[in-house]
């Protein structure tokens, strides 16, 4: 899914400590903020924006197309379920350590009201000089620019490194789309990738993943398909098999979810997957993508 | 994800309602004989860890007499299998075996919902038979919403190529498996083997069960209502402490320090490490909330002898890196680790991170990251000569 600025945007948890300062920070990158949510907070504004005491309040008065949410994980289940039933159809679920069966649940009451999620466990999502949802630095720019390439990315951290190293490169981005690191995930990296097919602004795409379950493999056959240029980095390609590094979903197990499977399904998809993340600009420039006019965001 | 002892699968097992040979968990020599007494004599000592394979390790035994079982619970008992010592055996009667079959249910990520996989190929290698025999392990996707419908496990089991007679109550217990994998937010339940017994029973022989750690705080009743003690979490000693700190730390054989945020960064500074030419020692998480806790973070990365310089990698989103740097600097205060240290600090609060090290470290920041991971390999070659 991509958000749009023309997407009326809703917080789920705004009275808290984090959902406050995203809020700032979120309608300084330009996304349109019109309604929060904290059960019992009714009628309170947080940096001008109004809080209901329920989803369905807020989507009466307001038109909401997404919302995110800053909840705890033992109640996210019931915050996505809240946002389907109100009929929202994109919700970035942003919270790590949600028990597997409440996201499994949760996915299943979304697909089941044809409802997108992105998450869990995602730093949100950025379209540089638009909208910024969830709590990747948006705002920051030397860090995300308006731009061509699409990026993909399983991790927070990583995915700041390297939209940094593409924006030092010369390289906007069209948008970044944080899937998140959990095992089960709303947005795969093959449905982010086929998002961003079909995303008019985006002219190349990279792809950000690790180690762990089969999503790259998953994905490989689309970017055969796609002829888009097309990089990709996997972390973890070092890390000593059946540890968790991390995410929940970072574990190499009995031989699946290798970086090796990983690299060998890219590469025959016709990828360029690089060793480190500074090699993803010259990869790109290699394929003929023409770097950005530098753009703040 | 928190792997029960298969006596504590099979008390679960017991509770739904799946039938499980009788046995009995002992801890000693002594109680292994008196068990196989009331048993029958013909009994399966199988040692209580929590590792797969444990047929090939000579960790099930088969024995025909009390003084048998007593001689292999000896042998046994304090031994290590698969990296575990172990503390019990669980002892039960030997059963006459018509068919083995293969059940699981699993949290699959390509469906998004449960999964239930089930084979007439049971007490073999399942990894095996899916990558040598796909067609005869049969899968089915699981609606979260309405569980395990009675009619469709029955289809499942019809299509399966099961014995006749083991037909329906194989779809009975794969229904009775289902509620013990969602009673216990379970991310993998299996059986292997589920066996069809010469009497005509379906018995599981075997169980394992994995808890979802993300749901301990609603499973802690059900956990501490399990026999026996829950086996320790995987790891070192060392590893173990930072867990109970709430710090994710691997130890790995190099010599160059880790200190990174986030799980996606911290695993690419180690790649970045090896694709230079060094040798991480540890993977150390500090991003996120774990910050707070950079002097005992620090603590550990220098309880490796072996580490002979730090690199610090961070990179903030949601993390702020003057933050992160602020209480690495205390930590550096209060620990004076004698290494060289190399930094590399880019994102939300990078100016302030930079000019903080600048003036208490007297050291300055590499501006590219592949810069700052060159320079910390470089100073533990040069440590490691001046040593030898």
């Amino acid at each position: 899914m991509i958000i749009t600025g023309e997407d009326g945007v809703l917080v789920q948890g705004i009275t808290g400590r984090q959902g406050r300062f995203w809020t700032e920070r979120m309608q300084a990158c330009g996304t349109k903020m019109v309604a929060g949510v904290s059960p019992g907070r009714g009628g309170q504004r947080v940096h001008d924006v109004p809080v209901y005491d329920s989803v369905t309040e807020a989507a009466v008065a307001h038109d909401i197309a997404a919302s995110v949410l800053f909840v705890p994980p033992l109640r996210a289940r019931a915050a996505v379920v809240d946002a389907v039933e109100a009929g929202i159809g994109k919700v970035v679920c942003l919270a790590e350590h949600i028990p597997s069966h409440d996201v499994m649940a949760m996915l299943a009451a979304a697909r089941a009201a044809g409802t997108r999620v992105l998450g869990p466990n995602t730093a949100g999502l950025v379209v540089p000089g638009e909208t910024s949802v969830g709590i990747m630095p948006g705002f920051a720019a030397n860090i995300f620019a308006k731009g061509t390439v699409g990026v993909v990315s399983r991790s927070g951290s990583l995915g700041t490194l390297v939209s940094m190293d593409l924006v030092t490169a010369g390289y906007g981005q069209s948008a970044f789309i944080g899937i998140g690191g959990d095992p089960i995930l709303g947005t795969t990296t093959r449905e982010a990738i086929d998002t961003l097919l079909g995303h008019a602004g985006t002219e190349a795409i990279v792809v950000v993943g690790e180690i762990g379950g089969a999503m790259e493999e998953d994905a490989a056959e689309l970017i055969a398909a796609s002829r888009v240029p097309t990089v990709a980095f996997i972390a973890g390609r070092t890390a000593p098999p059946h540890r968790r590094m991390g995410h929940a979903g970072a574990i190499v197990t009995a031989g699946a979810g290798s970086g090796e499977s990983k690299v060998a399904a890219l590469r025959a998809a016709g990828a360029t997957v690089v060793d480190i993340p500074s090699q993803i600009g010259p990869a790109l420039a290699s394929l003929g993508v023409k770097p950005t006019a530098y753009e703040p965001a | 994800m928190t792997d029960l002892l298969e006596h504590q699968g099979k008390h679960l097992f017991r509770e739904a309602g799946i039938a499980v040979p009788r046995g009995e968990l002992v801890g000693s020599p002594g109680d292994a004989a008196t068990a196989a007494e009331r048993l029958g004599g013909r009994v399966v000592c199988k040692a209580q860890v929590p590792a797969g394979k444990r047929g090939k390790a000579g960790a099930v035994q088969l024995v025909t007499s009390p003084a048998e079982a007593h001689d292999v619970a000896a042998r046994l008992l304090g031994s290590e299998v698969g990296g575990h010592r172990v503390e019990s055996l669980l002892v039960e009667e030997a059963v006459a075996i018509a068919a083995e079959f293969y059940a699981a249910i699993l949290n699959d990520p390509v469906s998004k919902g449960p999964l239930v996989l089930l084979s007439a190929d049971g007490g073999m290698d399942i990894e095996e038979v899916s990558a040598t025999r796909p067609e005869r392990l049969h899968k089915l996707a699981v609606d979260i919403g309405a569980g395990l419908e009675p009619g469709d496990a029955l289809a499942l089991t019809r299509r399966s190529a099961l014995p006749a007679e083991a037909v329906d109550p194989v779809a009975a217990a794969l229904t009775r498996l289902y509620h013990v994998y969602r009673d216990t937010d379970a991310s993998l339940v299996e059986v292997n083997p589920l066996v069809l017994t010469e009497a005509g029973d379906v018995v599981a022989i075997d169980a394992k069960v994995s808890v979802d750690t993300a749901a301990t705080p609603r499973q802690q009743q059900t956990l501490d209502a399990l026999p026996g003690v829950l086996p320790a979490e995987p790891g070192t000693e060392l590893e173990r402490e930072a867990a109970r700190l709430g710090l994710q730390f691997i130890e790995l054989d190099g010599d160059v320090g880790v200190l990174a945020n986030g799980a996606g960064l911290t695993m690419t500074t180690l790649d970045a490490v090896n694709h230079f030419g060094g040798r991480p020692a540890n993977f150390l998480e500090i991003g996120g909330d774990a910050y707070t806790k950079a002097i005992p973070a620090l603590r550990l990365v220098l309880s490796n002898p072996n580490v002979r310089s730090l690199l610090v990698n961070f990179c903030g989103a949601f993390a702020r890196t003057d933050v992160m740097t602020e209480g690495v600097l205390n930590a550096i205060d209060e620990l004076r680790p004698d290494i060289p240290i190399a930094f590399s600090i880019h994102g939300t609060g990078e100016r302030e991170a930079i000019a903080l090290v600048r003036e208490r470290l007297g050291v300055t920041p590499h501006e590219a990251m592949d810069d700052a991971v060159r320079a910390a390999i470089s100073a533990a070659r040069e440590r490691q000569e001046v040593a030898s």
